[in-house]
């Protein structure tokens, strides 16, 4: 069954004069209990579409379906089976952790006993800074008190918008782990990241720039298809490198990737070309490795 | 091999109430490199900075940057260094070269060198065309590229960078990173923080901090090598996890 649908949808912002096209003829689906990630950087158009899909938005063209329901004309129904959590903390700062919780529930007619099963892995984290304003929450504490939130009228999808910004790498996998669970409980979630690693953990991913999709895909499937080969270099010296590895013939592109600049050469390269023609005198300790591309290796791909 | 130290601290710490932010670091930064500054949130990173950005007092232990005490001469500090954070960055009702006229006004610089400063950049960026422009109509990318370049407008002999590629596309983050070695072959010191596990390996040598505390400093090569791990991101996890407050 399909959970959401979105087809043709765009969106423009600015004037007529110097229009903001901020998605461009965006379709796909997503299936009941899929765990779809929408992977793009800043201005993507990442948020616009979640504002769309939740009813916060008008589209200027095209349509959408969530759990069925038109967003335009059926918004009421969507809100009740939706769960949003935007990229900005939009909790109630001067509430206690436990009045935000109770707020949410009680707006959508439900309290917090009814569907304590479906948080409590997460809200029991906090809970022992019940009385505690949220406002006064670290950050990680207000992204579980806000998914909490999210959660407490039993959503059957949930949307989240870059929930992981601007937090660290320890914290991203716990909260990956958790929307693994929730997606065990058979709930759809919809969820934008601008960290390329994450797209892997997705079922799905949507790779997005500039208003479009550039490639729908499981993780495996992007990855299988860069067809390209890819090596890894380094050296002692890894500025230099770079420079020359950037000019060689038979080289498409070379970028800094970690622990080694990653070097996409054209069909049919092999690394003894590399080896070949790359100065051993210049390049100390030089190592080249072939690679399986990463998400973002696919991503840059993609882009241009 | 010795080293010009840029940046010096001594068992640094900064208190509030009973709660140690930074607990006692020592460490120091040597002249043009590239120095990261990991940890998670709440580890200290972002308080640690402003001690060395002359914007807090520390409560105890000694530091100083580019030869200027914290305590007596933060606003010497304040005169040498380059400070440019994802959050905050430039005037987005300001043209790029109002924010280019006003920071260089900031710093006490003459017309002359802001005039001839403003069309380097704006030529060594490509963006002759968008100098009149309002910075909020630029993409991101661009913005954090114009933001770099305004921190070390000045020429400081240091720049801090607090997770300066946040939410950037990957082909941008790499273009920053190279304006990050182009800095650096200059001879600024680049003091920088992020989130992004690749870029840790693009610095000279990086500490981690956990819980107020510098638990490990070393080159990327060394640290991978002592925790016996393939990428900085096992050496990250290892020590992070040992984590005993949460959050920032």
């Amino acid at each position: 069954m399909i959970s959401i649908q979105a087809e043709n949808i765009t969106k423009q912002y600015g004037t007529k004069k110097a229009p903001v096209k901020a998605l461009r003829d965006l379709s796909f689906q997503v299936e009941q209990g899929e765990l779809f990630g929408i992977i793009g950087p800043d201005g993507a158009g990442k948020t616009s579409l979640f504002r769309i899909l939740t009813t916060l938005l008008l589209p200027d063209g095209g349509s959408a379906t969530v759990d069925g329901f038109d967003v335009v004309k059926d918004f009421k129904k969507i809100r009740q089976r939706v769960g949003y959590m935007p990229g900005r903390f939009s909790l109630y700062q001067d509430l206690s952790v436990e009045e935000n919780l109770e707020f949410f529930a009680t707006i959508f007619n439900t309290s917090v006993s009814e569907n304590y099963e479906l948080i409590k892995d997460i809200y029991s984290q906090i809970e022992p800074f019940n009385k505690r304003k949220a406002g006064k929450l670290s950050g990680g504490m207000k992204q579980k008190l806000a998914l909490s939130c999210a959660l407490i009228h039993h959503p059957s999808v949930l949307f989240l918008d870059e929930p992981t910004t601007g937090v660290d790498a320890v914290s991203r996998k716990e909260f990956w782990a958790m929307l693994k669970s929730l997606q065990q409980k058979g709930i759809t979630i919809l969820v934008s990241t601008p960290y390329m690693d994450e797209a892997a953990l997705c079922d799905r991913v949507a790779l997005m720039q500039n208003g479009a999709i550039l490639s729908i895909n499981t993780p495996a499937n992007i990855v299988a298809g860069f067809g390209r080969p890819l090596f890894g270099v380094r050296a002692v010296n890894m500025l230099p490198l770079l420079n020359d590895l950037k000019v060689l013939t038979g080289v498409e592109k070379a970028y800094p990737s970690g622990i080694y600049h990653h070097v996409v050469m054209n069909e049919g390269g092999d690394s003894g070309l590399l080896r070949n023609h790359l100065d051993k005198e210049l390049h100390k300790e030089l190592e080249i490795v072939a690679l399986q591309p990463t998400i973002e290796d696919c991503f840059m791909e993609l882009m241009q | 091999m010795t080293y010009e130290k840029i940046i010096v601290a001594e068992n640094l710490s900064k208190r509030y109430g009973d709660f140690v932010a930074v607990d006692s670091i020592s460490f120091d930064v040597r002249k043009g490199e590239i120095f990261g500054f990991l940890g998670a949130n709440g580890a200290g990173k972002t308080t640690a900075m402003r001690m060395l950005c002359g914007l807090s007092l520390p409560t105890s232990g000694i530091a100083s940057v580019a030869g200027f005490d914290v305590y007596k001469q933060n606003e010497r500090i304040k005169q040498n260094i380059g400070y440019m954070s994802q959050k905050f960055s430039l005037y987005d009702d300001l043209t790029v070269k109002e924010n280019m006229r006003f920071y260089g006004g900031i710093y006490g610089k003459s017309d002359g060198f802001i005039k001839e400063k403003t069309n380097f950049i704006l030529d060594h960026l490509h963006l002759e065309k968008e100098g009149n422009k309002l910075v909020k109509s630029l993409p991101l990318g661009w913005k954090q590229k114009l933001a770099f370049s305004v921190a070390v407008f000045h020429e400081p002999q240091i720049v801090f960078l607090d997770e300066p590629t946040g939410g950037v596309d990957p082909v941008t983050r790499r273009e920053f990173w190279s304006m990050i070695y182009e800095a650096a072959a200059n001879g600024i010191t680049v003091f920088v923080t992020t989130h992004y596990m690749d870029e840790a390996e693009y610095c000279n040598r990086l500490s981690i901090m956990v819980d107020g505390r510098i638990e490990a400093l070393d080159s990327p090569a060394a640290l991978r090598k002592t925790y016996k791990a393939d990428s900085m991101d096992e050496v990250f996890l290892q020590l992070a996890r040992k984590a005993k407050r949460s959050g920032d």
